[in-house]
C-alpha cells in the first residue's frame, strides 16, 4: 500500500556566544557543576535577565542568511513548566512574536537507495526564535535524589522550525545537515553535536495520497545524522504497520534507542496552552533596528549555496564536486585558496575532495585541524598542474608535506621527483625497450594491442617512475607503430 | 498572541467559591483557615470584577501591549562578568553533593 510521508524539524543550535543569553555568566562548554551558575542562572528571588546582543545578532544573521524575515519588534515570553533543572519555574523563549520569519533553505538531497538521482529541494524555515537552555538534571548520584547543574541553565538557543515539507529520512537528514552547515558556516554555532549544541526533533506522520495530515510523533532530541535515519526509518514503519492494522497513531514524544534501533513513547504530548505562555514582564520588547540589520548583513560571507553555483558555474566543476567542497566553510576556503594560486580548479577540487579528505578521514581530523597549509597543498599542485611532477609524485610529497610539514620544491627535489619530460630522454628509453623486447614487439604489431600497456609499465620502471605518462604513452604509440 | 483560554475567561464572569479559593489554596500549597478563606474569596472575587470590567472595553483594532512601557530591550555585551559564587550559593541550599543541588527524585 501506497503511503506519504511527512516530516518537520526543530533544531536547538547554540549559539556561540561567550556568555549566557540573561547574564553575564560563562558558557564554556564542560565546567565543574554549577561553576557557571550565577545568580540569575539558578534563579535567586530579586534578579532580572538582561538580554545579550551577541545572541541576538547571531539570530538576525541566521535570519539573513535564510532569506527571512526579521521582526522589527519581537517579544519574550515565560513558557511555564516545573522542573529542577530551570528553577525559575518558567524558560524564558519567544512565542507569538519571534525575532526570525519566514524564511527557506535549498537542501541537495543523496536518496538513501536505489539508483535514484540526487535533486534539489527548497524547505520553508517557518521561524526561528532565540530562547534559554535548561540545567542538566544528574539521576542516581544519591538514593531518592536528583542531582542538578545549572552550568547549561541560560545558554543562548536559536529554535528553528521548518515547515512539514520533508517526505523521507534522506531529505530529513540533507536538512539536517545543510542547516548545521550553515550555522557552522556563518559562525553562530559550533554546531558540535557530541556536547549537544545541535540536537533535533523530528516530527513524523504518515497518510495515503491526497489524504489530510496523519497525527504526528516527535522523536526528540536526536544528536546524530545517522541515528535521525534509523529513528525515521523504524517509527515511519512503526506507524505505517499500526494504522495497517486497524489502530490509530496517538500525538506522542518519543524517544529514539540506538541501541535496539527503536523508537519508544516518552509522554503524551502536552497541549501548548499548558505552557500558559505570557509575554514575560521582565523583559522589554526587543527592537532590531535598520542599523543593526545592516550591520549584520555587512558580516555575512558567501553562502554555502552561492559558492556551490559558482563554483558550477564559474568553475565548471561537477554539482557533485562542488557539493563535497561546500560541506564546509573550511573546505570551501581551502579550495578557493588553493585556486587562486593553481587555477586549475578541477586538479584542486580533485585533489581535496580525494587524497586531503581520505587522509583527515584516516587521522580523525577536520579541516580546520588540517596540518597542510593553504600554502603547501598549492605549492605541490602547483607542481602537477606544470607537469614537473606526476599525480603519483603529488601523493609522494603530500604525504611528506602532512607528516613532516616542509613546502613542495624542497622535497620534489630531495626525492628526485621531477618527472622526464625530456622528449630525448623518453625516445631513448622507449628505443631501449623496442630493442629489448624484438619478439613482444613483432606481436603488438601483427594487432595484439593489449601489450600497449605492458610497454608503458616497462617504459615507466625504466624511468624509475618519473617520465610524463602523457609524453611517454605518445612517444611509445609512435615508435610501436614502427 | 497569547491564546484563548476558556478557563480563565469564564472565571472573570463569576465570583469565586469557597471551593474555588480552596482548590487554590492547596495548588499554592498555602494552609489558610475558613476565615482566612472567606477573606481572600471576597478579594479575589473583587480581582476578577475589575478584570471583568477590563474585558468590557472594545479594543477592537488596537494592538496588544506585551509590557506597560512603551520602551525597547537594552542589550548587553557578551562579556563575562560573573565570577565562580559555587560555595556561596550553595551555603544556603537543603543539600548539595558533588557541586551539584539535590532535589528530591524527579522521575520522567
Amino acid at each position: 500500500m501506497n503511503w506519504e510521508i511527512v516530516i518537520g524539524l526543530e533544531v536547538h543550535t547554540q549559539l556561540s556566544t561567550h556568555t549566557k543569553i540573561f547574564s553575564g555568566a560563562s558558557t564554556t562548554y564542560g565546567a565543574e557543576p554549577n561553576t557557571q551558575a550565577d545568580a540569575v542562572s539558578i534563579a535567586l528571588p530579586g534578579v532580572l535577565p538582561v538580554l545579550n546582543k551577541g545572541a541576538v545578532e547571531r539570530a538576525v544573521k541566521f535570519g539573513l542568511a535564510v532569506g527571512a524575515h526579521i521582526a522589527p519588534r519581537s517579544v519574550f515570553a515565560r513558557k511555564n513548566y516545573f522542573y529542577p533543572d530551570l528553577p525559575k519555574g518558567y524558560q524564558i523563549s519567544q512565542f507569538d512574536l519571534p525575532v526570525v520569519g519566514m524564511g527557506a533553505l535549498t537542501i541537495q538531497v543523496e536518496p538513501l537507495s536505489g539508483n535514484a538521482k540526487p535533486y534539489e529541494k527548497v524547505v520553508r524555515i517557518t521561524r526561528a526564535h532565540l530562547e534559554e537552555d535548561a540545567g542538566k538534571s544528574v539521576h542516581g548520584a544519591t538514593q531518592g535524589m536528583t542531582g542538578v547543574d545549572l552550568n547549561r541553565a541560560g545558554t543562548p538557543l536559536l529554535e528553528i522550525v521548518s515547515e512539514p515539507d520533508m517526505c523521507s529520512a534522506a531529505e530529513a537528514v540533507a536538512y539536517a545537515k545543510t542547516l548545521h552547515n550553515l550555522v557552522r558556516w556563518i559562525g553562530i554555532s559550533d554546531g558540535n553535536m557530541q556536547e549537544g549544541s545541535f540536537r533535533c526533533d523530528v516530527n513524523v506522520s504518515v497518510r495515503k495520497p491526497g489524504e489530510p495530515l496523519g497525527t504526528r510523533r516527535e522523536i526528540k532530541n536526536l544528536n546524530s545524522f545517522k541515528y535521525m535515519q534509523q529513528a525515521i526509518d523504524f517509527e515511519v514503519q512503526w506507524q505505517i504497520d499500526t494504522i495497517e492494522n486497524g489502530g490509530k497513531i496517538h500525538q506522542a514524544t518519543i524517544l529514539f534507542n540506538p541501541d535496539t534501533g527503536e523508537t519508544r513513547a516518552m509522554r503524551s504530548k502536552e497541549d501548548a496552552h499548558d505552557y500558559r505562555y505570557f509575554p514575560d514582564p521582565d523583559l522589554l520588547p526587543l527592537d532590531i533596528t535598520p542599523q543593526m540589520l545592516e550591520a549584520m548583513r555587512a558580516t555575512l560571507p558567501e553562502l554555502p549555496e552561492a559558492r556551490r553555483a559558482r563554483y558550477v558555474n564559474d568553475l565548471g566543476l561537477s554539482a557533485y564536486d562542488a557539493n563535497s567542497l561546500t560541506s564546509s566553510r573550511e573546505m570551501a576556503d581551502f579550495f578557493d585558496a588553493c585556486v587562486a594560486t593553481v587555477s586549475n580548479a578541477k586538479l584542486c577540487a580533485n585533489w581535496l575532495i580525494g587524497e586531503l579528505s581520505a587522509q583527515l578521514n584516516r587521522d580523525g581530523l577536520d579541516m580546520a585541524q588540517c596540518p597542510v597549509s593553504t600554502g603547501q597543498m598549492s605549492g605541490m599542485l602547483a607542481r602537477i598542474s606544470d607537469n614537473t611532477i606526476s599525480n603519483a609524485g603529488g601523493k609522494d610529497v603530500f604525504r611528506t608535506l602532512w607528516a613532516e610539514g616542509g613546502d613542495a620544491d624542497t622535497i620534489i627535489e630531495a626525492k628526485g621527483l621531477k618527472q622526464v619530460s625530456d622528449s630525448g630522454a623518453i625516445e631513448a628509453l622507449v628505443d631501449e625497450i623496442i630493442v629489448a623486447q624484438a619478439d613482444k614487439v613483432a606481436e603488438y604489431r601483427s594487432g595484439k594491442d593489449k601489450l600497449f600497456g605492458f610497454f608503458v609499465g616497462l617504459a615507466m620502471k625504466a624511468s624509475k617512475g618519473k617520465a610524463n605518462p602523457a609524453q611517454l604513452n605518445e612517444v611509445l604509440l609512435k615508435k610501436l607503430a614502427g | 498572541m497569547i491564546p484563548y483560554q476558556p478557563h480563565l475567561y469564564k472565571a472573570f464572569t463569576m465570583s469565586l467559591s469557597t471551593a474555588d479559593v480552596q482548590k487554590v489554596a492547596r495548588l499554592a500549597r498555602l494552609a489558610m483557615n475558613n476565615t482566612e478563606i472567606e477573606a481572600a474569596r471576597v478579594q479575589l472575587s473583587g480581582i476578577f470584577e475589575l478584570i471583568a470590567e477590563m474585558q468590557a472595553v472594545d479594543t477592537t483594532g488596537i494592538a496588544p501591549m506585551s509590557h506597560a512601557q512603551d520602551l525597547s530591550q537594552r542589550l548587553r555585551e557578551d562579556i563575562v562578568t560573573e565570577t565562580n559564587q559555587r560555595e556561596l550559593f550553595q551555603s544556603i541550599a537543603p543539600q548539595v553533593e558533588s557541586g551539584l543541588y539535590l532535589v528530591p527524585q524527579v522521575i520522567e
